[in-house]
């Protein structure tokens, strides 16, 4: 069991990167609020409790690696990023400007980014790629990879969960970002994919179902999958797109939407509320 | 440098990688169930554990070979050359070419080599659509001689390499002596009446077109550009000036291709007149043997004289 404290500490940090993402989706630019946000908690607990990293050195040779296979929702990992110091926080304002250096997708140029990702579906086959070149060299680094439930209808991905099982890739896990909405609309309209977990069962993976917002959920499924030998291992985290901010929750609208000057001082009351009530209990 | 006693492009390919996986353990090979075909079983047998069977999937392969680089090793993926550009360019364009990374991908039966398989696994257009990514080095070798030089140089070159492996043997063309490197234009032949650029299998039957020509007072200046990108476009502006006319001569679509570059490096020059040998704008088609299907395309050595001809006309 994970202590209390841990756990409330680790929800202040995802709440403050919410903070941070609200920052960069800013006002009458378009930002991709909605599948950022339903992976705050998860980005939380990798950065700041589970995955070995170095705040003095993103290219520690002793990181855990972290790839977004949704690569399109990387404004939460630069809200961790930022928090890590690997860059100023000065640059949230202008990400996907020209006057500053994070761009719309995951690219290499950014320290604490290791893969580029957006084209949906290659980031578990990259993160493959990585883990098997570890185990060769033996080395203990674990591989954290992704992706959001609409992008599970991309082939390459179950062509990569073949070769995770093939391989008997155990320093691995993968994250399914269950927020049941994709760009357009609900992904049971869109593309409905059902079955998931048994779908990855199927695939020869260790399954593991978790509430996405529950840190202490998602600290033990980690824990659980590092127990996990000879196969992958996937967590799916039932998640709500746009979490945290009410007019976006379960709204495709705001998948990649703009924020009003209104619905930014609404969007920052309420994270401010949320602050004020983590404070009190 | 290994010695070869064989004329397979594949086999020198293979027997090549081998050498560079026996000496560097950081070397990897993917492949898509292609592995005798082309010739990465090789490192199979020596190397079973730095060998990886990804299946019938080259997108994952693509994209597990950027992995690979990523974590530090030196990944070829290797499978047909349609396979290879078409297949997978989304994973080459994003997952490898975009972070500049040092993967090798072997475009194996490339061109029309694969000659009796028909369209769907003839490479028409490998060359336009590898060379159109930025970061991409472009190889296409014009025998097996310079397949194992290619390979030698490989740990050296920066960023993403495609390199175009002919299924057949080919007859050797290039001196074995001359130490290569890539981005350089290669002369075969001097001559001062027209130039000819060519590479891969069109090397050798531009110098039977020069031979022939020969014979009738025209003297031509036979070029291998077997590095198509980075184009040496000094190189090629050099081999282009005091000739009259200027052939390009390859095994692939004239989109965009070989002789496209060419014309791209010369676009600040005065030239003679230019022409295409190579395939139009068309898919291929089945054909019992090699030779028959160049010939269907026009892709022989009387083809390359008639241009020359044309041109200097
Ligand atoms: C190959 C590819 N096709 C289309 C897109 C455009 N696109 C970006 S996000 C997205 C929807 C993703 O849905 P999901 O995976 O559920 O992500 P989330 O809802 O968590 O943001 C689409 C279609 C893309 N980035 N890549």
């Amino acid at each position: 069991m994970t202590a209390q404290s841990t756990i409330k500490s680790l929800e202040k940090t995802a709440l403050r990167l919410r903070f941070n993402l609200l920052e960069m989706v800013g006002i009458g630019k378009a930002g991709h609020l909605g599948g950022s946000s339903s992976l705050a908690e998860i980005v939380a607990v990798l950065y700041f409790h589970k995955m070995k990293v170095n705040k003095a050195d993103p290219r520690d040779p002793s990181r855990d690696l972290f790839l977004l296979s949704k690569g399109h929702a990387v404004l939460i990992q630069y809200a961790a990023l930022g928090e890590l110091g690997y860059f100023p926080k000065t640059e949230f304002a202008k990400v996907k400007t020209l006057a500053g250096a994070l761009q719309g997708h995951p690219d290499m140029q950014t320290p604490g980014i290791e893969a580029v990702t957006g084209s949906l579906g290659q980031g578990l086959s990259i993160g493959v790629g990585m883990a098997l070149a570890l185990r060769l060299d033996g080395r203990p680094n674990r591989v954290h990879v992704v992706m959001g439930d609409g992008e599970l209808s991309e082939g390459q991905i179950w062509e990569a969960a073949m070769a995770a099982w093939k391989f008997k890739v155990d320093n691995l896990v993968a994250f399914v970002d269950c927020n049941r909405i994709q760009a357009t609309g609900p992904t049971c309209e869109i593309f409905d994919i059902p079955d998931i977990a048994k779908k990855w069962d199927a695939f020869g993976w260790k399954v593991i179902e978790i509430d996405g917002h529950n840190v202490g959920q998602i600290i033990g499924a980690l824990e659980e999958a590092e127990t996990v030998k000879g196969r992958p291992t996937v967590i799916i985290a039932h998640t709500v797109k746009g979490k945290g901010f009410s007019f976006a929750e379960n709204n495709a609208a705001f998948h990649n939407g703009i924020l009003t000057e209104e619905l930014f001082a609404r969007a920052k009351a309420e994270l401010q509320a949320q602050a004020e009530a983590l404070d009190k209990n | 440098m290994i010695s070869l006693s064989t004329k397979s492009l594949r086999e020198a390919y293979g027997l090549s990688l081998l050498e560079l996986a026996r000496r560097d353990r950081n070397i990897v090979a993917l492949d898509a169930d292609l592995s005798k075909s082309t010739r990465t079983v090789l490192l199979q047998d020596e190397f079973p554990e730095r060998f990886f069977e990804m299946g019938i999937a080259e997108q994952n392969m693509a994209s597990t070979a950027a992995g690979f680089a990523l974590a530090g090793k030196i990944p070829f993926m290797n499978t047909f050359a349609v396979f290879a550009a078409g297949r997978a360019f989304d994973q080459l364009r994003n997952s490898i070419c975009i972070p500049n990374l040092k993967v090798r991908i072997c475009g194996s039966s490339a061109g029309l080599s694969d000659f009796g398989d028909g369209k769907t696994h003839q490479s028409v257009e490998d060359i336009a659509t590898m060379r159109s990514l930025p970061h991409m080095t472009v190889l296409a070798p014009a025998d097996a001689v310079e397949v194992v030089k290619m390979m030698e140089k490989m740990p050296e070159i920066d960023g993403p390499v495609y390199i175009r492996i002919n299924r057949n043997d080919l007859p050797p063309v290039t001196p074995e002596k001359e130490p290569w490197s890539p981005g350089k234009v290669w002369t075969l032949r001097e001559g001062k009446d027209a130039a000819v650029f060519a590479n891969g299998v069109m090397v050798s039957r531009a110098l039977a077109a020069a031979e022939m020509l020969a014979g009738e007072g025209i003297q031509v200046r036979v070029l291998n550009l077997s590095t198509i990108k980075p184009l040496d476009r000094a190189g090629v502006i050099a081999a282009a000036r005091g000739v009259r006319g200027i052939v390009t001569a390859e095994e692939g679509t004239i989109v965009g291709g070989m002789g496209s570059a060419v014309l791209e490096a010369l676009r600040t020059e005065r030239h003679g007149p230019v022409e295409f040998v190579g395939i139009p704008d068309v898919f291929g088609v089945s054909a019992k043997n090699y030779d028959d299907l160049l010939e269907r395309y026009g892709l022989t050595a009387a083809a390359i004289r008639d241009a020359v001809k044309s041109v200097l006309q």
